[in-house]
């Protein structure tokens, strides 16, 4: 009988093709959707995580309490060794050592008298020390792609702004700044940079007044030899994966107790842990599920009515197949296992598009930074899809049930009525 | 009649509702068929032959009286019974022979063998015995919409003859056809009636048809008005 079924399903093209076709289209565009979706949210996530967050970072505890306030005389000491021991416990994850700082950045006129002062949201990062310079954080925030004029720095005592800041503060590449701020031991401090180079990040919040400078020159600045507000964690996949940072912390919670008297004590915070980064990454975990639903419901209803059309097409079919004594519910679930056939017919085609489609996106991605300027987020201008395992799979559950469902419900019109009023249906 | 009787119906009633009240299709019919008869309800348009095959065929049920074929009364059967009693011992003929148009003549015969517990062997032995039967062996392949209206309606018999039926009922089967086809057709059916002494009942108003039947019974209104045993 499945032979029979299939025969028929084969020769039959609008019994086939048609449904095919529409499941094919529902699955491809999930599949795309939901890389696309990945990418875009997982690009975000990892954008952030670069600039900020990191996967996981170490701080102090009083540092975590007070975390929105960057405090510097609550950062942690002896990194150079904490740090050590935390690549031998933690070899996947590369770990840097990272100061945020605020302060206020002051350009001084051809006489040396302050000529504009601006707040300043500051990052020390290791810029010069081979090989994790160039290679490594300047890499990894982007910097390079997101030079505007001079360039990064290259020697101690050099600074990069954000364009914006600098156009604000009425500076340019090679003129002298000064930072003003307070060392780890809350007594003022003084510091002058040669600005090497203006940035923009094409988002706002970095945008306004982001200062970024080697870690040993903000050391300097701020005295704080061998200390760092954070030591930051990325995980070798490059991806945030929050199973593996809560693996990562409750190993680290054994190795590095907590006492609950020692506000210096380090503590990890992961990616999920910092800002509103826990519902960004819950939602980009829902959206899959939500794009599914999406396309389940719309493609049941569409599938409703093809059935709905087909069955009309097919009474002739199922009325002289009842005569022959073949059952209705037989009959019903015959209509059932061929919307099978159709459903992963469609999900194996819609998937190998949707896949395609995912990966031209992958591989080329699609500039929105025209678009994009002015954004208060932190969002990647290049959007890029990402295939994970899930996108092979993903597109079988609304191509195959949303089939089923479409055939069960056209289905129940021809099961309702009786054999002799499908009988005159037949014969008209 | 010519032997015992495989369908007794006794003051056999079938209305339909119609808008607010009731059409009776069937007035009371008293009616017995043997094994082997040859034998055609006649009548016009509306008279109730094709209420009353489809009753006999359990495709429909009586609103009163009884009709009981091969032994099962059809007001008392099941879904699941009635499709078992259409399975095993009853094959149909339709006006418009209804072949499934996508399959070849050998899987629209083969069709009720599958419904039935046969192994893929005996299934292509009683197709191909059956494709004798109505000359259509060298046609195995084709499909429907490849063969002619004769050709059709002889892969329709193919198919109602080839599980051996105790009953076939034939719904108009000639209207379609041409003379020479409707000739052909009916002498087809005529010696498998003699061959494997299976009933035939017809619903007809066709003279072709007519001049075949051993037995004719002529409808009027729902009722049974005149009853002819022709001596062949």
């Amino acid at each position: 009988m499945i032979r029979f079924l299939l025969k028929g399903l084969l020769r039959d093209k609008r019994r086939s093709l048609m449904p095919i076709l529409i499941v094919a289209v529902g699955v491809s565009l999930s599949v795309f959707l939901h890389a696309y979706i990945t990418g875009l949210m997982n690009d975000s996530i990892e954008m952030n995580a670069k600039l900020s967050f990191g996967h996981v970072k170490v701080v102090t505890k009083s540092f975590a309490e007070n975390i929105s306030q960057m405090p510097t005389d609550l950062a942690l000491l002896e990194t150079g060794a904490l740090k050590e021991k935390l690549s031998q416990e933690f070899p996947d994850i590369t770990w840097v050592e990272r100061i945020q700082f605020g302060g206020l950045i002051d350009a001084p006129d051809e006489n040396g008298e302050t000529k504009s002062q601006g707040p300043a949201l500051g990052i020390g990062v290791d810029l010069l020390s081979a090989p994790t310079g160039r290679g490594g954080e300047a890499e990894r925030m982007g910097m390079a792609k997101s030079l505007v004029r001079g360039r990064l720095p290259e020697m101690k005592g050099e600074i990069v702004l954000s364009e914006l800041f600098s156009q604000k503060l009425g500076v340019n590449p090679g003129d002298k700044i000064t930072l003003i701020g307070s060392t780890m031991n809350g007594a003022m401090s003084y510091y002058n940079f040669i600005l090497a180079g203006t940035l923009s990040f094409g988002v706002q919040v970095m945008d306004k007044g982001t200062i970024i400078a080697d870690i040993e020159d903000v050391r300097l600045a701020l005295d704080m030899e061998d200390a760092a507000t954070e030591i930051t964690g990325f995980f070798g996949s490059g991806y945030f994966s929050a199973d593996l940072a809560a693996d990562v912390k409750e190993k680290f919670l054994s190795n590095f107790p907590n006492p609950e008297n020692d506000e210096y004590a380090p503590v990890m915070l992961s990616l999920k842990d910092q800002g509103s980064m826990g519902q960004f990454v819950d939602l980009s975990n829902t959206m899959g599920a939500i794009i599914t639903f999406v396309f389940m419901l719309a493609m049941s209803l569409v599938l409703w009515n093809a059935g709905l059309l087909g069955g009309i097409r097919r009474y002739g079919e199922f009325g002289i197949r009842l005569a022959m004594g073949e059952e209705k519910n037989h009959v019903y679930r015959t209509l059932v296992y061929e919307s099978v056939m159709i459903g992963i017919a469609g999900s194996v085609v819609g998937t190998t598009i949707g896949l395609f489609f995912a990966w031209l996106m992958q591989t080329y991605g699609l500039d929105l930074g025209d678009s994009m300027k002015g954004s208060s987020m932190m969002m990647p201008t290049i959007i890029r899809a990402r295939i994970t395992p899930v996108d092979f799979y993903i597109g079988f559950l609304p191509g195959i049930i949303s089939t089923v469902i479409g055939a069960m419900l056209a289905g129940v019109g021809i099961y309702k009525r009786k054999t002799s009023q499908l009988f005159k249906e037949l014969e008209a | 009649m010519e032997n015992s009787a495989i369908i007794q119906i006794n003051q056999l009633i079938k209305r339909f509702p119609m808008g607010k009240g009731e059409f009776t299709a069937l007035k009371g019919i008293n009616l017995n068929f043997g094994t082997g008869e040859f034998a055609g309800l006649i009548g016009p348009s509306g008279s109730g032959k094709t209420t009353l095959l489809n009753i006999i065929g359990s495709l429909d049920t009586p609103t009163k009286g009884e009709a009981v074929v091969l032994g099962k009364s059809i007001s008392k059967l099941s879904a699941k019974e009635s499709a078992k009693l259409r399975k095993e011992s009853l094959g149909f003929i339709f006006q418009s022979y209804n072949l499934l148009q996508v399959h070849t003549v050998f899987e629209n015969v083969e069709f009720p063998l599958l419904l039935l517990d046969y192994t893929t062997l005996e299934r292509k032995k009683m197709v191909m015995d059956a494709l004798e039967w109505v000359g259509l062996t060298d046609k195995v392949k084709s499909k429907p919409p490849q063969l002619s209206g004769g050709e059709c309606q002889r892969v329709a018999i193919a198919r109602a003859m080839v599980k051996k039926p105790s009953l076939v009922l034939a719904d108009e089967p000639t209207a379609n056809l041409d003379a020479a086809n409707s000739h052909n057709i009916l002498q087809t059916m005529l010696n498998l009636n003699r061959e494997l002494k299976t009933t035939f009942i017809f619903a007809t108003h066709d003279e072709k048809v007519i001049g075949y039947l051993k037995r004719k019974i002529f409808l009027k209104d729902g009722l049974v008005d005149q009853e002819e045993w022709m001596n062949q």
